[in-house]
């Protein structure tokens, strides 16, 4: 599958609440069947921009393309396909408290195929089993730890299989083990499922395990200061911030 | 263009081989596949696969291939996977990957008999969480007057201004309208007598005595006891509540101490608005559909009503006020830490709080009649 034009082109992004600029002239591409990590501060607009290639919220100025289709252009009806099309991993897996793991993760299945209910079942019992959370089906939200929640939340987000992951701080709340795993898992996925990953992070040793391709977003300057591969950006980048954010050297002395 | 889901089985002596053609997609329609165990006869002895054909694959293609691998090893039949695109593969060895903790809870539906003894039990666990939160109310006052109750006053004072200012509007709406029911049909009535004139004694009484405090808590158990029960829900969900009693500031002084204040010094207000209101309600039927001078009317209404009845009034309001309080917090207190259970804390504390105010306000009437006051 080669597409001449990039996977997902954003393009002179601005993100504003009302007067208030976040970001501006965010530029940046992502390729199909990458990783790519929107790194920054806190508060540096990593989730605004996240409900932005989501579809949540409309950029104050500027477009988003996917595979070449002007998203915010396009129909109400079109962004609805291409928002089925998306799986979203929330921070803390945003998993419907009413109802139990298999119900949550069999929830779009029921919607948006026309599946019959035995392999509805099926089809999450796989799901469950390759996010390890054989046999949880039963489960409610509440009784399960967190770790297994964003597990649950992967297995709802990939329930459809679709072509784009987001993920919102997949390792914030785990611990070093846990969120190694969820790592591997995302890898895993990656080269499985053919698709493209989207993670806001600000871990370190998750942003060098799995990016192809990163952008990094600045408070002060409320653009981005760089992108490409965080690996080479690390030690390559010319701006002196994000190497400091890349080797976490910056240090209380260094401010101004 | 191919076909979505073909499944074509080749046997060669021991192996069957089977090919997939086309896509194996979950948007496709769901396709007559044959019956997965008549593909295997008694002398197949190896399986194999061939996906040359396949054009796109998901979760679809892998369930059903999950299925067929069961089957296969269900009878010790040599499974070949080589074949299969390397994604598949490798999300199959996923999936056989161990879970970390065998489930050991059972989550199964209740019988009826199961039902009802938790119903009961939960009504007995009810009661008691009811007179400890009571007991803690009281400790609470205690604290309060003896100033050492921490809060924050600026608490308090919002509190007094949704409770009071805020709940106004709707509160003279509806008890002038039943101002205005009670005069027009107990003027239906007394005009048989001939005695149009008492129905400025009815209104006057019923708002009064009854219907204006009856009034006034109903409708502040819907608005101001749901919300206490959703804001102290929503907290306990956020581990708010967890947050102060980790600091050292108890939750009750902090939380329920402003909210069940504001509603005990605001629902009597609230309720003499209501009798006023109401009686103005009647007042409206009685000069214009019952011709009956507004003077009249007036010194009928002030001759009617004694300083006892509204007293009576008022003593009941204060109750209502407490009780409209007391439900919407302890059922925010008490909420479960999901959003399912902020709802049903919301729900219990209206139903509750209307329950407790009817059968209060029986248990009144019927002890003044008692007394006769």
């Amino acid at each position: 599958m080669t597409i001449p034009a990039p996977f997902i082109d954003v393009q002179n992004l601005t993100m504003a609440y009302g007067d208030f600029i976040l970001q501006q002239n965010l530029s940046f591409s992502i390729e199909k069947g990458s990783i790519f990590t929107i790194m920054g501060e806190s508060g540096c607009g990593k989730s605004t921009l996240l409900r932005i290639l989501t579809g949540l919220k409309r950029p104050a100025v500027g477009d988003v393309f996917f595979s070449g289709n002007n998203f915010w252009q396009s129909s109400k009806k079109k962004r609805v396909q291409r928002m089925q099309q998306c799986g979203v991993l929330y921070q803390s897996g945003a998993l419907w408290s009413s109802m139990t793991i298999r119900e949550n993760v069999a929830l779009p299945l029921q919607q948006f195929t026309k599946l019959s209910p035995t392999l509805i079942d099926e089809i999450v019992e796989l799901k469950l089993a390759l996010v390890g959370l054989k046999g949880f089906g039963e489960y409610p939200p509440s009784a399960i730890s967190g770790g297994m929640r964003k597990r649950a939340g992967l297995a709802r987000a990939i329930a459809l299989d679709p072509e784009i992951l987001f993920f919102d701080e997949p390792s914030a709340g785990l611990d070093p083990i846990s969120s190694k795993m969820l790592d591997d898992l995302i890898l895993e996925l990656r080269d499985s499922l053919g698709a493209t990953i989207i993670i806001v992070t600000h871990e370190l040793p998750s942003i060098f395990a799995l990016a192809d391709n990163s952008i990094f977003l600045d408070t002060e300057t409320r653009t981005m200061l760089a992108t490409g591969d965080p690996k080479i950006l690390a030690r390559d980048c010319d701006n002196l911030k994000v190497r400091q954010f890349l080797s976490r050297s910056a240090s209380l002395a260094d401010q101004p | 263009m191919n076909p979505d889901c073909v499944l074509q089985a080749s046997h060669d002596k021991e192996e069957l081989c089977l090919a997939f053609l086309g896509s194996w997609l979950i948007h496709v329609e769901p396709c007559g596949l044959p019956n997965f165990t008549q593909l295997f006869t008694p002398q197949t002895k190896s399986l194999c696969f061939d996906t040359q054909h396949l054009i796109e694959w998901d979760s679809r293609f892998l369930v059903e291939l999950s299925r067929i691998i069961a089957i296969a090893e269900n009878q010790s039949i040599a499974v070949d996977i080589t074949e299969l695109p390397s994604g598949v593969r490798k999300l199959l060895r996923l999936t056989q990957k161990k879970t970390t903790i065998p489930p050991d809870k059972k989550f199964r539906s209740l019988g009826v008999l199961e039902e009802i003894g938790n119903h009961t039990l939960g009504f007995f666990r009810q009661s008691i969480e009811m007179l400890a939160f009571t007991g803690e109310l009281l400790l609470l006052y205690i604290r309060f007057f003896s100033g050492r109750a921490r809060y924050l006053k600026k608490d308090l004072l919002f509190f007094l201004y949704d409770c009071g200012p805020q709940a106004l509007p709707i509160v003279a709406l509806i008890s002038f309208l039943v101002g205005f029911t009670l005069a027009f049909i107990g003027s239906v009535q007394l005009r048989m007598f001939g005695a149009d004139i008492y129905v400025a004694n009815l209104v006057g009484l019923t708002m009064t005595r009854e219907m204006g405090p009856m009034m006034a808590a109903i409708i502040m158990a819907g608005r101001t006891g749901a919300s206490y029960a959703a804001q102290l829900g929503t907290m306990q969900v956020n581990d708010e509540i967890d947050a102060l009693q980790t600091m050292g500031i108890n939750p009750l002084d902090f939380l329920v101490l402003p909210r069940v204040t504001a509603l005990i010094i605001m629902m009597p207000l609230l309720a003499i608005c209501a009798d006023f209101i109401g009686i103005l309600g009647g007042f409206f039927i009685g000069c214009f559909s019952l011709d009956i001078s507004p003077i009249l009317y007036y010194e009928q209404t002030i001759k009617a009503i004694h300083l006892k009845h509204f007293l009576v009034g008022m003593i009941k309001s204060v109750v209502f006020g407490y009780l409209v309080a007391f439900c919407g917090c302890i059922k925010g207190m008490h909420c479960g830490r999901s959003a399912d259970a902020v709802g049903k804390a919301t729900t219990s504390a209206v139903v509750t709080a209307i329950v407790f105010i009817v059968i209060t306000d029986a248990v009144f009437t019927f002890f003044f009649n008692v007394l006769g006051v």
